[in-house]
């Protein structure tokens, strides 16, 4: 076992925990923190798959702003009986056989395919991933469009999301 | 000599691989040491910087600070730190206690963590990653979240406030954080520290002054530091996310807030005076550890002068000089320096540095007589308000009461 | 070196355990926090496809930077959504909230 490998079961495992807790904790502020510690996880994962900049983006985006935003709608957003009863749906036992169904499914998909064992190709001398993204996010032949549209897409989010939780009073 | 750090660090190297440790532990290894040696430093230093808090803040309040323990009041620290230790350790009745005691772990670790990626030296520093600049801004973000956690789990309405308030404060300032450090990103091409330093042979304090100061003014909103100290208004919410907290925890959170302010004075250092750089450092790089500490000293007596001489602002005049002047700003700053950038990056670097220069000195003046014409018409709103007509006949018992006067109104 | 099927079996896992999260829980933010973990699992998911089959081919990290734009601004509105719902209903229980009009 390299180092690495041990390094990615000790984060697959703390992630998928997490999930785990956020899905069937009764207190709705502990699993927002759960949250927290599986985005973490999955940063740390994008560094072992060389992409940093999406690690960081990672925090940045979901820590960052969406972890802080879901903290602050469930504070803004709770009962004064607090949390009471189970927070879970009496259809849970049909779920989690779905649930199940797919994972085997899916499990049986990849394990069926050739190139799954693959081990990752090295990088050509000097190549930068960071900067052939940069690149080919505002070059007019690369990804520009898609890009823009993201921004206009995150820019109608925004009036959106005022508009929205405007408060008629005012 | 020149550089004993790596001296010692390829020294330990030979000796763990004549034990034979495979590469990748010695890596491991390494990396384990430099972090526990980086920490330590930096907390070290921490202490050190309540003793210049507390003789700075009573220089600027024409007073002497701290003089009876050791030569010149220096042993007041671990005075203070004793005491710390010694109060009573409370936690309020029905807080969450495992966030309880994790939010002034997270508060001062993630003040550490941004030392990573400081260069001291040319050949001292933590981490050299691509993205060093994103890391600074992802870590800050982590921060606000202890904060959050801080304020909930006291169970305490006030305590919720002040987190909130300090949350809407820290996550508004970054923007113009942002948008200021990707300045010094346009001008050196990379996102890496040390590039950015490698890159400064004129200082970015000259090329982007503008960058420079958003970068400290949001850097003071980040630390929750007077102008910006809602978070700790003593007066109106009573020491806010930190109120239940007492002891050690309490002092967690104090050396976390002094600590952040030395950092961000380290990276105003970096990004806009050069960091290392000085004279000699070529040949010596341990010299570029004395500059770079001297310079964020300097930036950390700019905040402290900046905390001590302001009143506080109200947070709808926080959330306005964000939004509408420090944020319209920097973008503007940001475009005219991407602009500038594409058109000069083939003149001299004499006749480029200059452009610059004079192109944020326009930009700034431009700045003054949009905010100075704002200032008048507030004042003017203010000293001569237009009267409103205000009827109310009042019933009472039977007899109406008149107004005083029905021909001026009310005057507001 | 870590194989291909190691990173796939992880972000599998992760979307199941996200869609469980989705089908069961009552709580709207709850759901929410349910789509968030299927929305990274998929990322974690494309970044090993880029990694291992083309890192030279650019439109994995694009489809990623694409994903996490997509993600933060349907968190954004969906959350505005949940605070609106509440000022009205009350609730935000998923069960609850089953009028058409009120």
């Amino acid at each position: 076992m390299t180092p690495l490998q041990i390094i990615f079961l000790i984060v697959a495992a703390i992630t998928l925990g997490g999930a785990l807790m956020v899905v069937t904790t009764r207190n709705l502020v502990h699993a927002a923190l759960w949250l927290v510690l599986s985005l973490f996880g999955i940063a740390i994962i994008f560094v072992l798959l060389d992409a940093g900049f999406f690690a960081v983006a990672q925090v940045v985006i979901y820590i960052g702003a969406i972890a802080i935003l879901m903290i602050f709608a469930i504070m803004l957003t709770r009962r004064v009986a607090k949390d009471s009863g189970p927070q879970i749906n009496a259809t849970w036992p049909i779920a989690g056989i779905v649930t199940l169904a797919l994972f085997g499914g899916l499990f049986t998909v990849l394990q069926n395919w050739q190139q799954i064992h693959v081990l990752p190709p090295s990088f050509p001398e000097g190549y930068d991933p960071l900067q052939q993204l940069g690149v080919e996010l505002v070059s007019p032949n690369g990804y520009l469009i898609p890009f823009e549209v993201a921004s206009i897409l995150l820019l109608a989010a925004l009036i959106g999301a005022i508009v929205i939780a405007w408060s008629k009073t005012k | 000599m020149s550089d004993p750090v790596n001296l010692i660090a390829n020294w330990l190297k030979t000796v763990l691989i004549n034990w034979g440790v495979s590469p990748t532990w010695i890596t491991v290894i390494l990396s384990a040491i430099g972090v526990v040696v980086l920490a330590s430093v930096v907390l070290v230093l921490d202490i050190f910087l309540v003793w210049v808090e507390r003789k700075v803040v009573a220089r600027f309040q024409d007073r002497l600070g701290p003089n009876r323990l050791g030569p010149f009041g220096l042993f007041q620290p671990i005075a203070d730190v004793i005491k710390l230790l010694l109060k009573e350790d409370i936690t309020p009745d029905k807080a969450d206690k495992f966030l309880y005691n994790l939010s002034p772990v997270i508060a001062l670790a993630t003040v550490i963590m941004l030392w990573a990626v400081v260069p001291l030296a040319p050949t001292i520093f933590g981490s050299d990653i691509n993205v060093g600049v994103l890391y600074i801004i992802a870590v800050g973000s982590i921060s606000t979240l202890g904060i959050l956690i801080a304020g909930w789990a006291s169970n305490n309405k006030f305590a919720l406030v002040g987190a909130f308030r300090t949350v809407a404060q820290m996550v508004s300032y970054e923007v113009p954080m942002v948008i200021s450090i990707l300045i010094p990103v346009i001008l050196s091409r990379s996102m890496g520290i040390n590039t950015i330093v490698h890159s400064q042979t004129v200082w970015y304090i000259v090329l982007a002054p503008v960058a420079a100061i958003i970068f400290l003014i949001s850097s003071q909103a980040e630390l929750g530091r007077a102008p910006f100290d809602i978070s700790e208004a003593e007066s109106e919410i009573v020491a806010g996310f930190h109120i239940e907290y007492t002891g050690m925890k309490f002092g967690l959170f104090y050396a976390g807030e002094l600590l952040h302010a030395l950092t961000l004075g380290g990276f105003f250092a970096t990004f806009f005076l050069g960091g290392w750089r000085g004279w000699g450092v070529e040949t010596y790089p341990i010299l570029g550890i004395f500059y770079f500490f001297v310079k964020a000293f300097f930036m950390y007596w700019v905040i402290m002068w900046i905390k001590y001489s302001f009143p506080r602002v109200r947070i709808d005049q926080m959330l306005n000089l964000n939004w509408k002047f420090l944020t319209p700003l920097a973008l503007a700053a940001l475009i005219i320096t991407a602009l500038l950038d594409k058109l000069f990056q083939n003149a001299s670097y004499s006749v480029y540095v200059l452009v610059m220069f004079l192109s944020n000195v326009i930009l700034l003046y431009i700045a003054y007589l949009v905010v100075g014409s704002y200032a008048r018409a507030e004042r003017k709103r203010v000293a001569d308000p237009e009267k409103i007509r205000v009827n109310f006949p009042i019933k009472s018992s039977g007899s109406t009461i008149e107004p005083r006067s029905t021909s001026e109104g009310a005057h507001v | 070196m870590i194989p291909l099927s190691w990173y796939l079996i992880f972000a599998a896992a992760l979307f199941c355990i996200g869609l469980f999260g989705v089908l069961s829980r009552k709580n709207a933010i709850a759901i929410l926090m349910g789509i968030e973990l299927m929305l990274n699992s998929v990322n974690v998911n494309l970044l090993a496809f880029w990694r291992y089959l083309n890192p030279n081919f650019v439109a994995g990290q694009v489809f990623t930077v694409i994903v996490f734009a997509v993600a933060a601004s349907e968190v954004a509105v969906g959350l505005a959504l949940i605070i609106s719902i509440y000022r009205r209903r009350s609730t935000i229980v998923a069960e609850e909230i089953n009028l058409l009009k009120y």
